[in-house]
């Protein structure tokens, strides 16, 4: 349960942090009156759908958190069998990468008020972000013709399921992402689709984030780190 | 909603901005049942919990009718009652309390209290209803679906719950996964408007520390069931992959009647620590929402300010970070390495120091009060009764080494259903004859609802505290029926019945609260906007019941913190959070 | 006023009831009397909070509750006051968890003397094992189990072969012995459960659990299953009975060892291939 337990108390970190701002010493009751006297404790001047995607990513963070925590308790069994990364995945992280680029440059041509940069910043995301999935599905195809089945190891299934769970992150941002490129296409004014390419940017980095984890655990770097941390500290 | 500069309100036309933020709904569907008001969708939200609830609740009084008089009641097997078990205890942990605390009490009151017009993603929110209630659909099918309801207890404990061993491997089992899924997905929807609102929609002059306690309870606790229910979807996912793909993941080698089986490796310990990661946040998803209300019932109807509030609101943040460090209490006696033991001992009973301080503030709220024994305060005095109760024996189960003997006894099912069944309720009733006026606008029935309380309250004591007796003496849990054993006296069956008597009454008081609900909708007295002469901001809307928008043309302003009663030198007992200060009223009306 | 004399009932009443209630713990029949002494300090310091608690709340209704022109104090906060409350429940706490941790520590250390013995559930029954001769336990796996060999015995193990083996009886124990409880499963999670021991762990399958204790007085207990394990459940019984040393022999003697029970007592030859596979207890 480490993983989840570090998980947390990162959360608990940035709540703390916000939480210190917001005087929570005061004595409310000798404070009565208007609000300018107490500035920065008001509701925040963030737009809603950006905190709400921040606390999103709180709880998708949390899920993945959990599938590592699973991932690392079940693979001190006896019965793991570590199984072949494909090759394949390489080159679909780059793709992610570049789906991830694509759509920072997009929201920095948002920011600039620039369309066409957006409209093919959007596209060259969409576009890239669906190789990524059919190169996914590629790997797995891969990996069960070579014999190895969802079934046959503990190792298999977590591949499977954590990609999966992945993958179907990535494809709900899709629906956000498609949803903001038709706007654009029907002539949409930027201040209707800057916030949208923004949050979009931002749900594609992390999914590009919990990704490299995924991978680094799937190919066992992550377990070369901890046992260099353990012997560190031993 | 849009961030207004102080001061600006007049500037700005209000029915513009109305137009901007408000959806309108342009059919009578759009308007009560798809309907995207928080209002509607909290009013949905509970009658479809205490729908469910109602289910949940009749299985108790079988499972009490088997345990009061084993035998006599022919159509009730083990299989039966294990099926009776396991679904009474989710439906009431998950489908009931959750739902009703957070999707019920939370849609409505959180935008009302802080001074929202509605939900910040009021159609995320309507979809988090729709899929609840597909959760609950799909929970009660178990009932009819072949083999029936998964009668694996409601911890799900593998390999039990998915081996024949146990009812509704077929169907039951499977069901009862895909409905918490749903559950979980509904519920983190609904969950980010409660969060993003109380963050981001609240009134001006709404600062953290003049949020009632109510929306410090039920923000902290949605915070809290967003990180924590990941946990049992994980769960849920890896033992329907064991279910239905065969794979391993909670599963070891076994031997099932005989019969090899494919498994292999796998640790049915890794599923409780999962589960329990979610299980034990989740006392106190019910719990925080629970004491956040009763302290706004308490210093409500005793007119005076909550009892150190400061602390109040630092237990509840405490309590809820302590709370993600204590799952595995409940994993004492299930062979996990023991040097877990002694951590999970100690923060265990750190975290009752919070939780005693929140007690002694609400009874150090009642000292020097102008206590009105209301129906709501009554059931807020219950509500201590039964919770510092509860919370005690909690610190025997605990308390590792003791809970070695009380593990898997009565005791644990007296605990538990002191402190998160019985206490929330509690709270749950005061709540309704607290706010019922708000939302319909009539008062309910002062008489039926003491009659209504004291049945409730003096039954579940006489169910629960007894219990905790048969469980010291040794009579585990989940049996249904004690058999032939020489510990057992005779004297134990005569309090299994007494307390099987307690529990059909305490149900049929139940029924007289329905029917008060109902009768008080056409026939109750009119209310008016305030009766209980409240100061919070859900209380000085411009109509009753609120209106789509809450507060008519303009939103309200916040001057002071939610528990200002009796101030000294007040003309009134109680000074709305929206009423200017005196002077500034007077400086205000100079120009 | 009718509030408040009610509310002082409830917590009179409880205090009653726990004082001439006729059901209290069995008399205990192990070591392990200071849980129940953990127990008790427990309900004490519990006892007095919550009478407290109650009795202040219902002073406070009899003396506080409404009466025409009765105004509240206001009263925000009192540092000192909850500083002192504060302070008060750390030391109550600590009171109840120093034992508790203390009785906790004994309890998960096993004496190096105990004698090791194994129960084993499935559902619906219980099997045990003694070691034999050789004072050890042959290695088993579940992967063994067949028809012939119920317990899944490593059949290359010597140390098994004269392991006593009961499949369908009551388990014997000598009084005054340590025994450390090795505890398995081979389908679901049960838990050996003996009220009179106040010890039990569950058993999980794929992995070996374990508690110790000392008999101290003879008798027959009923052994009951603590952890829901499927239909049969509340079925799953069986008897502990321990004796004195000398009857304890006897019975030991009646007992059939793991070799003559599958036929195989020509296996006893020097098969010496030292342990076999052991399933590791999992720590997690």
């Amino acid at each position: 349960m480490s993983a989840i337990l570090l998980f947390m108390a990162v959360i608990a970190l940035i709540v703390g942090w916000w939480l210190a701002q917001q005087r929570l010493t005061a004595k409310p009751w000798l404070e009565e009156g208007a609000i300018g006297d107490f500035p920065g404790t008001g509701a925040m001047a963030l737009p809603a759908a950006k905190i709400g995607l921040g606390v999103f990513l709180a709880v998708a963070g949390s899920l993945f958190a959990l599938f590592i925590s699973a991932y690392y308790m079940r693979m001190n069994m006896v019965d793991w069998r570590a199984l072949p990364v494909p090759r394949l995945l390489w080159l679909n992280t780059g793709v992610l990468v570049l789906s991830s680029v694509a759509l920072q440059w997009a929201h920095v041509g948002a920011r600039r008020n620039d369309m066409d940069r957006v409209i093919v910043g959007l596209c060259a995301g969409g576009a890239s972000a669906v190789t990524f999935l059919v190169g996914q599905v590629l790997a797995w195809q891969q990996l069960s013709v070579a014999g190895y089945f969802v079934t046959s190891n503990p190792a298999n299934t977590f591949f499977y399921l954590m990609t999966a769970a992945h993958g179907l992150h990535l494809m709900g941002g899709l629906v956000a992402l498609g949803r903001t490129t038709a706007k654009v296409w029907h002539g949409a004014e930027m201040t209707q689709v800057r916030l949208s390419v923004e949050l979009c940017a931002i749900y594609w980095h992390f999914l590009l984030l919990v990704w490299l984890v995924l991978l680094g655990l799937l190919t066992g770097w992550t377990d070369d780190f901890v046992d260099i941390c353990r012997r560190l500290l031993n | 909603m849009v961030d207004v500069p102080y001061g600006a309100t007049a500037g700005i036309p209000p029915a513009e901005v109305e137009e901007v933020e408000l959806y309108h709904p342009k059919s009578w569907w759009t308007q009560y049942v798809f309907s995207q008001d928080a209002k509607v969708i909290a009013i949905q939200y509970s009658l479809t919990a205490a729908a469910i609830g109602l289910v949940a609740l009749v299985l108790s009084w079988l499972m009490r009718l088997q345990l009061g008089f084993p035998g006599t009641f022919s159509f009730i097997d083990a299989s039966q009652y294990l099926q009776f078990i396991t679904m009474h205890g989710m439906i009431m942990v998950v489908y009931l309390l959750t739902a009703l605390f957070l999707g019920g009490f939370g849609n409505y009151l959180i935008p009302l209290m802080v001074g929202a017009r509605d939900m910040v993603f009021p159609y995320v929110n309507m979809l988090s209803y729709w899929i609840y209630l597909l959760a609950v659909l799909v929970l009660a099918s178990t009932f009819f679906v072949p083999g029936g309801p998964t009668g694996a207890g409601w911890t799900l404990y593998p390999p039990q719950a998915i081996l024949s061993g146990t009812p509704g491997q077929d169907w039951g089992i499977v069901l009862m996964l895909v409905s918490l899924i749903l559950f979980i997905i509904g519920f983190t929807m609904g969950g980010l408007n409660y969060v993003v609102t109380v963050l981001q929609a609240r009134a001006r002059g709404m600062t953290l520390m003049r949020m009632p306690l109510t929306v410090w309870g039920i923000f902290t606790a949605t915070v809290m069931a967003l990180l924590a229910f990941p946990a049992l979807f994980v769960a849920s996912v890896m033992m329907l992959f064991d279910r239905l793909l065969g794979t391993s993941f909670f599963m070891p080698a076994l031997v099932e009647m005989g019969q090899q089986m494919n498994y292999g490796g796998g640790s049915p310990i890794l599923f409780q620590h999962l589960f329990w990661f979610f299980g034990h946040p989740e006392v106190y998803i019910v719990a925080l929402p629970a004491f956040g209300i009763v302290s706004d019932l308490i210093s409500t109807h005793a007119r005076k300010n909550i009892f150190g509030y400061r602390m109040m609101v630092w237990a509840i943040v405490g309590i809820g970070a302590l709370s993600f460090v204590v799952w595995a209490h409940h994993m004492y006696v299930s062979g996990m390495h023991p040097k877990f033991g002694f951590f999970f001992a100690t923060t265990t009973l750190i975290i009752a120091i919070p939780t005693a301080i929140k007690v002694y503030n609400w009874v150090l709220t009642l000292w020097r009060g102008d206590i009105h024994l209301t129906v709501p305060m009554l059931f807020a005095l219950g509500f201590i009764v039964t919770f510092v109760n509860g919370g005690l024996t909690g610190l025997f189960l605990g308390n590792v080494v003791v809970d070695v003997p009380l593990s898997d006894t009565m005791f644990v099912v007296a605990h538990f259903h002191m402190v998160m069944g019985v206490a929330p309720i509690m709270v749950v009733m005061g709540a309704i004859y607290h706010w019922y006026p708000k939302v319909t606008g009539r008062m309910l029935d002062d008489w039926l609802g003491k009659f209504h309380f004291w049945v409730t309250f003096l039954g579940s004591y006489l169910i629960f505290f007894p219990m905790h007796y048969l469980g010291l003496l040794g009579i585990p849990r989940r049996y249904h029926d004690l058999g032939e054993a020489a510990f057992i006296p005779s004297s134990a069956h005569t309090l299994n019945a007494f307390i099987t008597v307690a529990a059909l009454i305490v149900g049929f008081a139940q029924m007289v609260f329905l029917f008060n609900l109902v009768w008080s909708l056409f026939r109750g007295r009119p209310s008016g906007g305030n009766p209980w002469r409240a100061t919070t901001l859900e209380w000085q809307t411009p109509h009753t019941p609120p209106r789509h928008g809450n507060w008519g043309k303009e939103l309200p302003v916040v001057y002071r913190w939610a528990y200002d009663y009796s101030v000294p030198g007040a003309a009134q007992d109680f000074i709305p959070q929206n009423q200017p200060p005196a002077t500034q009223a007077v400086q205000g009306a100079a120009p | 006023m009718a509030v408040a004399i009610i509310l002082l009932l409830v917590a009179v009443g409880s205090v009653l009831f726990h004082l001439f209630s006729p059901w209290w713990w069995t008399p205990i029949a192990s070591n392990w009397r200071y849980i129940d002494d953990t127990i008790s300090i427990t309900f004490w310091i519990t006892g007095a909070v919550f009478f407290a608690v109650i009795a202040f709340m219902a002073y406070c209704v009899f003396r506080f509750h409404h009466k025409e022109g009765r105004r509240a104090a206001y009263d925000p906060e009192n540092k000192k006051l909850e500083w002192w409350l504060t302070i008060g429940t750390a030391i109550g706490v600590g009171a109840m968890l120093a034992p508790g941790l203390v009785v906790w520590h004994q309890f998960v250390t096993v004496p190096a003397d105990a004698t090791e013995i194994e129960v084993m559930g499935q559902q619906w029954r219980w099997s045990f094992r003694l070691p034999g001769k050789d004072g050890r336990m042959g290695t088993s796996n579940v992967r063994n189990i067949s028809s012939d060999n119920p317990l899944g015995l490593n059949l290359d193990d010597p140390h098994g072969q004269d392991d006593v083996v009961i499949e369908s009886g009551d388990l014997h124990l000598p009084i005054g012995k340590p025994v450390k409880v090795l505890l398995r499963s081979v389908d679901v999670l049960h838990n050996f459960y003996v009220p009179e021991f106040r010890a039990k762990m569950d058993m999980v399958p794929g992995m070996v659990t374990y508690f110790w204790m000392t008999p101290i007085r003879t008798g027959t207990f009923d052994v009951l299953c603590a952890e829901l394990c499927g239909t049969a459940h509340a079925q799953m019984r069986a008897k502990v009975i321990v004796q004195e040393e000398a009857d304890y022999r006897a019975w030991l003697d009646h007992q059939q060892t793991f070799a003559e029970l599958s036929g195989r007592i020509t296996a006893m030859k020097t098969t010496y291939k030292s342990g076999g596979e052991q399933e590791k207890p999992l720590r997690r």
